[in-house]
């Protein structure tokens, strides 16, 4: 490699890695810092009491019923985005894109204007004995809105990328769509799935605005781990606040290091 | 698909559309059109722009150098990209308040004003266009590369004519949906940027006080006209997706 | 290449098939989950629900909760808590979040649930007026007040920096501008110049947080040589071993938090509520830092009564405060935080 090539090379390595430290690692290094203030003990302390535990279960279960759901109607969406053609198909790709325009508070109202007592569909629902906000369905409906682009607006570029070569000599030698799609696309479009999941659990874990407007907020019942948090912090209970913190960078870690995993044994 | 795609986004936005003109557009009109709100949305956008604009070129670079460098201490970096999204947002807050803020180590006090919010929303953002760009990087050719180089040319040149139009949908891609993450943000906001109406409150903060004022008119209202400005961006952003498209055919 | 791919393919599709199994089996668990819940709930009267604004936190869990269960009619009554932003928790139980108990900042947020027909009209017929707990806006330093701060007036005159919440954020935040503007009046100010000085005081707050807790971390943060908040925030900075002094102005509001029933809640909820104003319950609050509605139980040391000390009820109520004030386009304080805006742009 040349000289002005290694030049350009650290260059780069050392602007990435200063903006990096300075935006993220270092924020993190001081969470962390701050988490083992009390030491090792207090933190374990913290985060086996009880109504963290129900958090930490709730958020699992919810991360567990959205992501799932997002990501098979990610790749679909994307499918249908970037292989079929047919008017107003721009108007779907916008559709996808809206949950991150809006705030988080304005998605919690938005929820109980359909679903709440006196929402559109609120006394129906309460008349067949089914309530949807101030209880879990709310709560995962809120994750699944705020985390939906993420795996289309993640596939969306890599199927573009690849093309329709492959697909089309598959389908020239006779393969249904279908076998089309799951022998050549899929295989192709791994990656971009990769990091669409990573970022939809990210992103469910850690939501906390729509969810603190349609959960109640209840300690020990529909409190998810990002609610647990700030109560914590409001309680002056930074540790416990911190400690929860590290359970949700973990979380989502533990699902990057799964993916890689994962495609490890497939490549 | 469709019935998944209305139960959980287009219903409720449905409902907030319809509620931001239950009482005719002249109310909307009032609603989005007094100061306030107005101050709100200007500083809003100014400031996702800003976001977007760093975000672009050094989700970019940072994508870059994740995939085709390599160091010692790659894989921690690489994976701790995403956790602005798994950490609650007043973490967020509170640890940037930590390094930023009145007793920053490294002397920059930047609490309470416009470059805060900036600041935040940056780091809200960070992995947008880092993780729309790697897989892209990842899935990319190098022989193209490697061909353009034997055939003597710079590497500055290559970057632009062949990295850069394949990339170039991923960017955009990121770009939108860290704008309109940036126009939304609430949480990462509230400790660090000061919050005062007109100077440093954002159109988020804004709609939370109509809600608290039960104007639920006035916060769809100005909920739809940031709607609308993500929209407009991302039509944008769909318009260079099509100019990548066609280069590189 | 093809056998290689075929396997490839086959792991892609075990693992959406995957995926929807996970998807299937954690809704199976979650509504499980959420069946108990709901369960618990319902079964008998002897779970309280209850839903407050989020101060109190404390004083309810570690304090009034356990001893209530100690009295006869508290045995074995459960209690399950939400706590969170004053105006939030109203909204909240008027869409339809299950409550037998609430306890909020600013009465105007039970009213709400009047008008919505889930708290009854005479909700203020008994010995306190709805009252359960009372508070002064109270101005806190810095350890040892190196300013020597008294009155709102010192913080314009010795030019400092102050704290207080985004007054359309935060409802609570009101009784702040009205402590300061009744304590202008009071000063013998006329209305005007009462407004002049609020916005002189909200002209010296860099920051104004979205709720009194996030005042509150702001301040404790390092933002502010003073923050103006609730006595009993302050108190329950103190008790929880964060570095702050307070001082209660001579003149200043008297803060009235009031708490009711809903109509459907069960006997256990009332049980509560009384217990929360008996002898025993209202000293308790005083522990957390609050003062009693009952004058006789009102520790003098504790919690000096101000000299002048004034209510809501003199500008009319909150009802009509809400509407004079912090209307979000007509409101008087709506006009001066847009002098402000004006004044200061560019």
């Amino acid at each position: 490699m040349s000289g002005e090539g290694r030049l350009t090379r650290y260059g780069l390595r050392f602007v990435a890695l200063f903006y990096l430290a300075a935006l993220l690692l270092l924020p993190i290094g001081v969470a962390l810092v701050k988490t083992f203030d009390d030491g090792i003990g207090e933190v374990i302390t913290q985060i086996t009491k009880p109504d963290a535990l129900h958090a930490l279960k709730l958020s699992v279960i919810t991360v567990l019923i959205a992501v799932p759901l997002n990501t098979i109607f990610g790749i679909a969406a994307a499918h249908v985005i970037v292989r079929t053609n047919f008017p107003l198909k721009w108007l779907i790709g916008a559709i996808i894109d809206m949950p991150f325009a809006v705030s988080p508070v304005v998605i919690g109202l938005s929820l109980i204007l359909v679903y709440g007592t006196g929402g559109w569909f609120g006394a129906d629902l309460a008349a067949q004995g089914i309530q949807i906000i101030f209880s879990t369905p709310g709560i995962v409906m809120a994750v699944i809105f705020v985390s939906l682009p993420f795996v289309a607006r993640e596939v969306i570029p890599v199927m573009q990328e690849i093309g329709t070569d492959q697909e089309t000599a598959a389908e020239t030698l006779g393969a249904s769509p279908w076998q089309t799609f799951y022998k050549i696309t899929l295989p192709a479009i791994r990656w971009g799935v990769t990091y669409g999941i990573v970022l939809t659990t990210a992103r469910a874990l850690g939501e906390f605005g729509a969810v603190t407007v349609v959960s109640g907020n209840i300690s020990g019942e529909t409190q998810t781990l990002p609610l647990y948090v700030s109560k914590q912090f409001e309680t002056f209970n930074s540790v416990g606040a911190y400690s929860a913190s590290l359970i949700l960078a973990i979380l989502a870690l533990g699902t990057l290091l799964f993916m890689n995993l994962l495609r490890r044994r497939e490549d | 698909m469709v019935t998944y795609l209305s139960l959980i986004v287009l219903l409720p936005l449905a409902a907030i559309a319809s509620k931001a003109f239950s009482d005719g557009f002249g109310t909307f009109w009032d609603a989005v059109s007094q100061p306030q709100a107005v101050a709100a949305l200007k500083l809003t956008v100014i400031c996702s722009l800003i976001v977007v604009a760093i975000n672009a070129v050094m989700g970019t670079l940072i994508a870059w150098v994740l995939v085709r460098d390599e160091f010692p201490g790659k894989g921690i970096v690489n994976s701790v990209i995403d956790l602005p999204f798994a950490l609650p947002t007043i973490v967020a807050s509170l640890t940037l308040l930590t390094l930023y803020g009145k007793d920053s180590p490294f002397g920059i006090d930047a609490a309470y004003t416009k470059a805060a919010v900036v600041i935040a929303l940056l780091f809200v953002t960070l992995p947008f266009v880092v993780r729309a760009v790697q897989p892209l990087l990842l899935s990319l050719d190098r022989d193209m590369e490697s061909a353009a180089e034997s055939l003597g040319a710079g590497r500055a040149r290559i970057f632009r004519q062949i990295v850069f139009p394949n990339l170039a949908p991923g960017i955009a891609a990121g770009v939108a949906l860290a704008f309109a993450r940036a126009l939304g943000e609430f949480g990462a906001l509230v400790l660090i940027s000061g919050n005062v109406p007109y100077k440093t409150e954002v159109a988020s903060v804004f709609i939370r006080g109509q809600i608290e004022s039960d104007n639920i008119v006035g916060a769809a209202a100005v909920s739809v006209v940031l709607l609308a400005v993500s929209m407009t961006l991302l039509a944008f952003v769909n318009l260079i997706q099509k100019w990548g498209l066609r280069h590189e055919r | 290449m093809s056998l290689s791919s075929s396997n490839k393919s086959k792991r892609s599709i075990q693992a959406l098939l995957l995926l929807a199994l996970i998807a299937f089996g954690a809704i199976v668990v979650g509504c499980g989950s959420s069946d108990d819940d709901g369960g618990s709930g319902g079964s008998g009267g002897d779970k309280v629900q209850l839903v407050a604004y989020s101060t109190p936190q404390t004083a309810y869990e570690e304090g009034l909760e356990p001893a209530f269960n100690e009295t006869d009619a508290g045995k074995g009554v459960s209690f399950s808590n939400s706590f969170g932003a004053s105006g939030d928790q109203s909204r909240a139980v008027e869409a339809g979040q299950p409550a037998g108990y609430v306890n909020f900042a600013l009465e105007t947020d039970v009213t709400r649930l009047v008008d919505s027909g889930q708290v009854s009209k005479d909700w203020q017929d008994n010995k306190y007026k709805g009252i359960v707990t009372n508070s002064v806006v109270s101005i806190v330093t810095r350890p040892g007040n190196p300013e020597g701060v008294k009155s709102f007036q010192d913080i314009i005159d010795k030019d400092l920096e102050v704290v207080t919440p985004n007054p359309f954020t935060s409802g609570g935040a009101r009784w702040n501008i009205m402590a300061i503007y009744g304590a202008a009046i009071h000063d013998g100010q006329t209305p005007d110049q009462a407004l002049d000085t609020v916005k002189q005081i909200l002209s010296q707050a860099p920051v104004q947080p979205a709720s009194a807790r996030d005042a509150l971390q702001a301040f404790v943060g390092g933002a502010g040589d003073v923050l103006i908040s609730y006595e009993n925030e302050a108190i329950a900075a103190q008790n929880a071993d964060q570095d702050v002094d307070y001082v209660v102005p001579d003149s200043t509001i008297l803060i009235e938090q009031p708490a009711a029933v809903t109509v459907d809640a069960p006997k256990s909820a009332t049980d509560f509520l009384d217990f929360l104003w008996s002898d025993e319950g209202q000293k308790i609050w005083a522990e957390q830092g609050y003062r009693p509605v009952n004058k006789s139980l009102v520790d003098e040391s504790k919690f000096p009564t101000p000299k002048d000390e004034f209510t809501i009820a003199e500008f009319g109520g909150w009802d009509k405060v809400a509407d004079e004030f912090f209307d979000d386009k007509t409101g008087s304080i709506a006009e001066v935080e847009k002098e402000l805006g004006v004044s200061t742009e560019g």
